[in-house]
């Protein structure tokens, strides 16, 4: 049971800006008019295609398989028609392509049949199958397959349900604690008896009083060890580390998980899809985003996955003077770099940005090591270490540094009085050390393909002289067993000597391709008319007779 | 003063024979320095450098036969890196071994392809798929760029193509300060 609170090192707590979206109840967002359904579900993950061009989808229908340990099921968000299968942006600060299957909705919103899992009785391997072909991932912002964590062999203590939703400006998981309280205790039971957990902890930030109570409501008169605990408002509490360290007091060391220290913990919004799935048969189709920031009607919205982030940008209205837009937070989200790209199970929230709201970073100064980034960290590094050794593309370094650990919260950033934009450094170093393991592997694999190529090109060079070798080691034999046959005519007048064999050999050989040049030689003369027959006869003749004056005994040649 | 020079003495003797023992049982295998070498070159295995693959030139460098800036895929960073593990000082790439390119893959035009299966025997990593007048094909994943391939095919039919940049292989690019977009 927990006793009290504990702190992590570090946070900051920045302007929440939560009330301009809190306010207003989760709405459906209109259908689009087209829905472009991602197969990638992350970098590391993506999809099979299952659908062809013109085939019916119903809501909930499964259009791609999962094809590796760490992708799920991906499910058409609506009834339709599947377009195309194509290319198209992603929603990425890299802006490139993945495949989307296409779907024109056609307004019904039909869904397929949906059976119901009774997971008391069911096996665990049924249940993880049964989340994963539904589609469950983390909708805390990694997108991280829920079976697989749901899915760890025993040893969970403690289940952690994360509503502490510490960045500015984000309410959907408010919205969602706050409406749908009943459905994200269903969603936790489920969970604790995947996980085999002892107690289930939500963790919600303390500003977050409506939330609070909401799930109170939801989890009274519910026996087993379920609470409720507001957590102090200090970002990023809700990272996963940090908010495991303020409930558990448990200090998770670098390179290690919550898992190992018997406590897992998964995200408010999951839970409700994962009470979706099993009790309601649903797939994850939708989830919840807030869009705020610069606009004139701030929400949250019950968006249909594959939305384009256009169309839902305009059901926030944006104000005129509108400029980047961020997807996730102002700490840890990233600028889109294009506006016609789908909103994915991982978008949280849209933030149209202002130069009044977010004026343009000032520009960076040389740091001047006042520690002041040490200090907020959460992950407890020295981000000015990782920072100097990023920038100079000393990787060995900011690795030695646990550059690793940096969860990226942005918070050194936050605080830097030179305005260096530190965990961009941070992502450049990551990413280029990233791109060193891939090549390291790929040379290590060209390495060995080499090697055996050589290996293999030895071999059969050995084997060819071996055989040959023998080859040879044959005829001689042969040849010394009748040592009197046709080459002794050849040889006759030819001294005996040492090279004796070796001529003898070569006799034969000759022997043997004249006998097969005479063998093969008549090809076109058989069955010839006896005219025919007399004009080759003449032909012949008369080639002997040009020929006898130098070679009469050699065989006729061989045009 | 006795007892002195007999205890140094056998200390000395102890500490020589833990030396030995340990020279004996800890015998490193083979040469650790090609091997070091051999693991920062990038195993492109293209000659560029004059000798028939990356490990050969290891030896030469191990050696003193040859210089640390003789191998065009492996770049600057490649020479620092030698540069670092033999404490010499760095050197850029020696222009007559080649010039950095970026990272391509083969590709071979299957229309044009006749089977040959010349390409096949140049490959010094089994990358090219095929048999005798069978169309040949390029395992993508497996080719290390290092072009051997396109000089012994008769028909010209294969191009090194860039490697495009996906999902998997995109990094955040190197922090630059914006200067103002001029649309
Ligand atoms: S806060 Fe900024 S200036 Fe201060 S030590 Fe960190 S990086 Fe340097
Ligand atoms: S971004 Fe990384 S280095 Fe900076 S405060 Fe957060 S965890 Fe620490
Ligand atoms: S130039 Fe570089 S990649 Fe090519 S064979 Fe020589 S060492 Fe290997
Ligand atoms: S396919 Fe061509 S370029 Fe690629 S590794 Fe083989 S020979 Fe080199």
């Amino acid at each position: 049971m927990i006793a009290g609170l504990f702190r992590f090192k570090g946070g900051i707590k920045p302007e929440t800006h939560k009330n301009a979206s809190a306010g207003s109840p989760i709405q459906i967002a209109p259908l689009p008019k087209q829905l472009i359904v991602p197969l990638r579900q992350s970098p590391r993950a993506t999809a099979e295609c299952i659908v062809v061009p013109g085939q019916k989808v119903l809501k909930g229908e499964r259009i791609g398989l999962p094809d590796s340990p760490l992708s799920t099921a991906v499910h058409a968000p609506t009834s339709g028609t599947v377009v195309e299968i194509t290319p198209h942006a992603m929603a990425h600060a890299s802006g490139l392509q993945t495949r989307c299957v296409v779907i024109e909705p056609d307004g019904d919103e039909r869904w397929i049949d949906r059976p119901t899992l009774d997971y008391a009785s069911a096996s665990p391997k049924e249940a993880l199958a049964w989340l994963r072909d539904h589609g469950i991932v983390g909708l805390g912002g990694a997108t991280f397959p829920s079976h697989i964590k749901a899915g760890v062999d025993g040893g969970i203590e403690t289940l952690i349900l994360n509503g502490a939703e510490c960045e500015p400006w984000i309410t959907c998981d408010d919205r969602l604690m706050r409406e749908r309280a009943d459905g994200i205790v269903a969603g936790a039971l489920i969970l604790k008896h995947l996980t085999g957990a002892r107690e289930i902890v939500f963790g919600v930030e303390d500003n977050k009083p409506q939330a609070i109570e909401a799930l109170r409501t939801a989890i009274h008169g519910l026996s087993g060890d379920i609470t409720v605990i507001p957590v102090p408002s200090l970002y990023p509490a809700g990272g996963e580390k940090q908010l495991i360290r303020v409930l558990t007091g448990v200090e998770i060391p670098h390179g290690k998980l919550g898992g190992d220290f018997g406590v897992q913990c998964f995200n408010v919004g999951t839970a409700y899809a994962v009470n979706r799935a099993i009790n309601h048969g649903e797939p994850l189709v939708s989830r919840v985003m807030t869009v705020t920031g610069n606009v004139d009607k701030p929400g949250n919205f019950e968006v249909l996955i594959g939305t384009p982030v256009e169309a839902l940008l305009a059901l926030g209205q944006p104000k005129p003077d509108t400029g980047r837009i961020l997807m996730g937070g102002p700490m840890m989200g990233f600028e889109l770099p294009r506006l016609d790209v789908p909103a994915t199970k991982a978008t949280n929230c849209l933030i149209a940005t202002s130069p009044t709201l977010f004026p343009p970073p000032p520009p960076e100064m040389n740091c001047i090591r006042c520690g002041a980034c040490a200090v907020v960290c959460p992950a407890e590094l020295q981000p000015f270490e990782l920072y100097w050794f990023s920038r100079a593309r000393n990787f060995g370094k900011a690795q030695e540094y646990h550059l690793f650990d940096c969860i990226e919260c942005g918070c050194c950033s936050y605080v830097c009085p030179s305005q260096i934009r530190l965990v961009d450094y941070y992502r450049f170093a990551k990413g280029e050390i990233w791109a060193r393991e891939r090549e390291k592997s790929a040379a290590d694999a060209a390495r060995e393909r080499f090697e055996f190529r050589n290996e293999r090109q030895a071999r059969e060079k050995r084997e060819k002289a071996e055989k040959l070798a023998a080859k040879a080691a044959a005829t001689k034999a042969k040849l010394a067993a009748a040592p009197t046959d046709a080459p002794a005519a050849v040889a006759t007048d030819t001294p005996a000597g040492p090279d004796d064999a070796k001529r003898a050999l070569i006799a034969a050989a000759l022997e043997r391709a004249k006998a097969q040049k005479a063998a093969v030689e008549p090809k076109n003369t058989d069955a010839l008319t006896p005219e025919q027959a007399a004009q080759v006869a003449e032909a012949d003749a008369r080639r002997a007779a040009q020929a006898a004056p130098d070679t009469a005994a050699d065989a006729p040649e061989s045009n | 003063m006795l007892t002195a020079i007999l205890v140094m003495t056998g200390i000395a003797l102890v500490l020589g024979a833990a030396l030995g023992f340990a020279a004996i049982f800890f015998k490193v295998e083979g040469d650790p320095l090609v091997d070091n070498i051999d693991a920062i070159l990038p195993q492109t295995q293209c000659g560029q450098c004059g000798f028939p693959g990356c490990r050969p030139y290891a030896e030469a460098i191990a050696n003193g036969e040859a210089d640390i800036n003789q191998c065009p895929p492996g770049g600057e960073e490649g020479i620092r890196h030698l540069a670092d593990l033999l404490g010499r000082e760095f050197k850029p790439l020696d222009e007559e071994h080649g010039v950095e390119k970026p990272k391509s893959v083969a590709v071979i035009d299957e229309q044009t392809c006749i089977g040959c299966t010349l390409c096949i025997q140049a490959c010094p990593v089994d990358a090219i798929v095929g048999a005798a007048k069978q169309m040949h094909t390029i395992v993508e994943a497996e080719c290390t760029g290092c072009e051997l391939c396109i000089a012994p095919c008769p028909v010209d039919c294969i191009t090194m193509e860039p490697l495009k940049e996906t999902v998997k292989t995109w990094k955040w690019k190197y922090p630059v300060i914006q200067i103002k977009d001029v649309a």
